[in-house]
């Protein structure tokens, strides 16, 4: 990895003058054929790839739903599997064209790393996971523990706060890669993992038994985790965004990837605008009339992109919580498409 | 007809051109000063381009960063430092990491490396053989791998600490290191310390007198009885007058983790363990080398004077040697310092795992920080290669 953040770096000292200041990712996606989707290096339930390496995931169905608008095959893609520390740089020289891998919305990240987040697609919180046999029932008992964890996150300065905040010791040890830090918790050199909750619970599936292993109920933090865009081309941050808005109004719309052959031929004027047959929406925004009806058809709309990734019917088992929709106790909300 | 003395042409003119231009003269100087000249463009362009395009996309450039908060913590500070400190802290903080590692690194290597060297010359067959299956096991394994196993397999497999082998109920060795007693300064401290150096410098003055009276009127002053007499005994009487100099404080176990004591973390031991070990099978076989190149008459020559096989390598095979062996330990050494930045595998907080690392990610500066990086490397390994320089300069001084 730290090859690869060494050659991005390079090829931005060397300024890729075309990459950088034009407005053309489109353009540039479209020639290629293919979409670069910047993923986790395998998160089970947001970017990992199966046994024949087809990589799946609420992150990764962001990515294909993207594809699926542009070319009507979800299928061209080409995915970069990228450690916490090198994601930004990676998007900044233009290696890959979004960055979709469980990322924090966070204001210094919005501004300063030449980047935008375009929505949230899952809203997360840190927490802590402990072995079972320590009988730990709450993050405030873990006064004087060793704690491993990932290294550039937010995760570390979320810690270093709560620790602080309430005047508690402790060590960390700060690892690479995620797999590293989940071994070295398994091992034994910590007493605590901590991560995104819902990265805690894919972790556990990979540890050996893991029934031992508890979540504690504490959520230390907000982690609004979402895709990201290189700053100075508006259309490709409006297609990024719309596209997970497409996403959240298919559900909002009853939108499946089912019907929505039959719900394409509604009459209700909303469905005419969503689908395309009234107006010219989709190309407004660069893309197809059918925009919607295409990314539904790859991935589904985002609660049953939800479900199968990370929802209750998955391995993960995770409650739509927080990511249910605004009308049905959640937060997750689509501004109108007209 | 007067003659006129002939004046000899001006000698400033084409010695100009021969050091300006080499061989060629002019059109050579020409060809340098444009080469030199589409560098410097090269340089600026790149300078300007990526000034350009980082200002084009809303990058945040520019050094600023160093003082902001970084706000996270480090499991190793040989300074104090909390996460509430700056980005020029955690950068000391990496660097003096990468530093302690590397000296510790290089100080075992090369006590290794020639301790295997000598035992793979030696006449003892077991010794040798033992030796030599080192230098083939060891230096034709990857150092990754070594680390790796060190930290996963070796350090992982000792207890958790509320099991920890205790010695003396004052050193715990556990998967979380080795917590050893803290001494805090007492009083007597300062007296102490006086003492120790005063005793140290009297024990270097004694056996200079010593060796000045062996060259001068061939005595032979046995030295080591009274500088040992000196060096143990007046900080003793310091500590009878002025009270014991320090006090440890014990280290108890306290929740998860041992309270008190200091503590040196199972990242830094597997790493040091790796990297000198490693290294110690190349620097082993430089050692052999340089020995095999003194040529055997030597050898013979010392042993005909009667001196010990041990003295002859000491005073005459290995100062020859020396000469052989530097350049390649130097670059032995310079490979350690570099391939400590393989910390980031264990999670040890060098350099780069800190500043190339953590702060790279939480910035998004990547090339004013991986710049800092490769500046820090560069000058680490440059002043490594004076040092050694210096030392072989002195060598071949002494030698004549």
């Amino acid at each position: 990895m730290k090859r690869v953040s060494l050659v991005v770096t390079l090829a931005l000292a060397a300024g890729l003058s075309a990459q950088a200041a034009s407005a053309q990712t489109l353009k540039t996606v479209k020639d290629r054929g293919m979409l670069s989707c910047g993923v986790s290096q395998g998160l089970p339930g947001f970017s990992s790839p199966d046994d024949k390496g087809n990589w799946t995931g609420l992150d990764v169905d962001i990515c294909r739903a993207i594809a699926a608008a542009i070319f009507n095959d979800a299928s061209k893609i080409k995915f970069v599997p990228l450690s916490a520390k090198d994601r930004f740089t990676a998007l900044q020289s233009g290696e890959i064209d979004v960055l979709s891998r469980n990322t924090t919305w966070t204001l210094s990240r919005d501004t300063s790393l030449g980047a935008n987040f375009t929505g949230v697609t899952y809203y997360d919180g840190q927490g802590f996971m402990v072995k079972k046999a320590l009988k730990v029932n709450s993050a405030l008992e873990l006064n004087s523990a060793s704690v491993c964890v990932q290294q550039g996150t937010t995760t570390e300065q979320n810690l270093a706060d709560y620790f602080k905040g309430n005047n508690m010791k402790y060590e960390v040890i700060a690892f690479g890669t995620n797999d590293e830090a989940v071994k070295a918790y398994e091992s034994g050199r910590c007493d605590v993992f901590t991560t995104d909750v819902s990265g805690l619970y894919a972790d556990r599936l990979k540890l050996a038994n893991t029934a031992d292993h508890v979540v504690l109920p504490e959520v230390i933090s907000k982690e609004p985790l979402g895709p990201m865009v290189r700053h100075g081309d508006d259309q490709w941050f409006d297609i990024v965004k719309w596209t997970l808005f497409g996403m959240i109004t298919a559900e909002e719309l009853g939108i499946t990837q089912k019907n929505v052959d039959e719900m394409a031929k509604s009459d209700k004027p909303e469905m005419k605008r969503v689908f395309g047959t009234d107006g010219n929406l989709g190309e407004q925004l660069g893309l197809t009339k059918d925009w919607v009806s295409r990314i539904v058809k790859a991935v589904g709309n985002y609660g049953e992109s939800f479900e199968r990734n990370v929802g209750a019917s998955s391995k993960l088992g995770i409650a739509r919580g927080l990511n249910n929709l605004w009308s049905k106790g959640g937060i997750q909300y689509a501004p109108p498409i007209r | 007809m007067a003659i006129e003395p002939r004046k000899p042409p001006s000698q400033l003119l084409p010695r100009l051109q021969r050091a300006l231009g080499g061989r060629t003269g002019w059109s050579g100087f020409v060809l340098q000063l444009l080469f030199v000249a589409a560098l410097a463009w090269i340089c600026y362009e790149i300078v300007a381009n990526a000034r350009a395009n980082l200002q084009a996309q809303r990058i945040t450039a520019g050094f600023g960063f160093l003082a902001n908060t970084a706000g996270f913590d480090v499991s190793q500070n040989l300074i104090p430092y909390s996460g509430s400190d700056s980005y020029t802290r955690v950068f000391l903080v990496g660097l003096l990491n990468t530093l302690v590692v590397s000296v510790i690194g290089i100080f075992f290597a090369t006590l290794i490396g020639f301790i295997v060297a000598l035992s793979r010359l030696s006449p003892n067959w077991l010794l040798s053989r033992i030796a030599g299956g080192y230098v083939e096991l060891i230096r034709n394994l990857p150092l990754l791998f070594q680390i790796l196993f060190w930290y996963l397999a070796v350090l992982a497999a000792l207890p958790n600490p509320r099991q920890s082998i205790s010695i003396f109920d004052s050193f715990f060795i556990s998967n979380r290191g080795l917590v050893i007693p803290k001494p805090i300064g007492t009083p007597g401290f300062e007296p102490f310390v006086v003492a120790v150096l005063v005793a140290i410098v009297a024990a270097i003055a004694l056996s200079r007198y010593a060796r000045r009276q062996l060259f001068e009127s061939g005595k032979v002053i046995k030295v080591w009885p009274y500088a040992l007499g000196l060096v143990i005994g007046l900080p003793l009487i310091s500590a009878l007058i002025f009270g014991a100099p320090v006090s440890f404080e014990i280290p108890a176990l306290k929740g998860f983790n041992f309270a008190g004591g200091a503590r040196v973390i199972p990242e830094f031991v597997a790493l040091a363990l790796a990297l000198s070990t490693y290294t110690a099978a190349f620097i082993a076989e430089i050692v052999r080398a340089g020995i095999q190149s003194v040529h055997k008459g030597q050898m013979e020559a010392g042993s005909s004077l009667g001196l010990q096989r041990g003295s002859v390598l000491r005073l005459i095979v290995i100062p020859q040697a020396m000469r052989v062996i530097l350049p390649p330990l130097t670059n032995q050494y310079l490979n350690l310092t570099k391939n400590s930045s393989l910390a980031v595998a264990i999670g040890y907080p060098d350099l780069v795992s800190v500043f190339a690392g953590t702060t790279l990610s939480q910035t998004g500066q990547a090339i004013e920080i991986i710049g800092i990086t490769m500046g820090v490397y560069l000058l680490i390994s440059l002043v490594t290669s004076a040092i050694m320089s210096f030392y072989g300069w002195r060598i071949s001084r002494s030698m004549g």
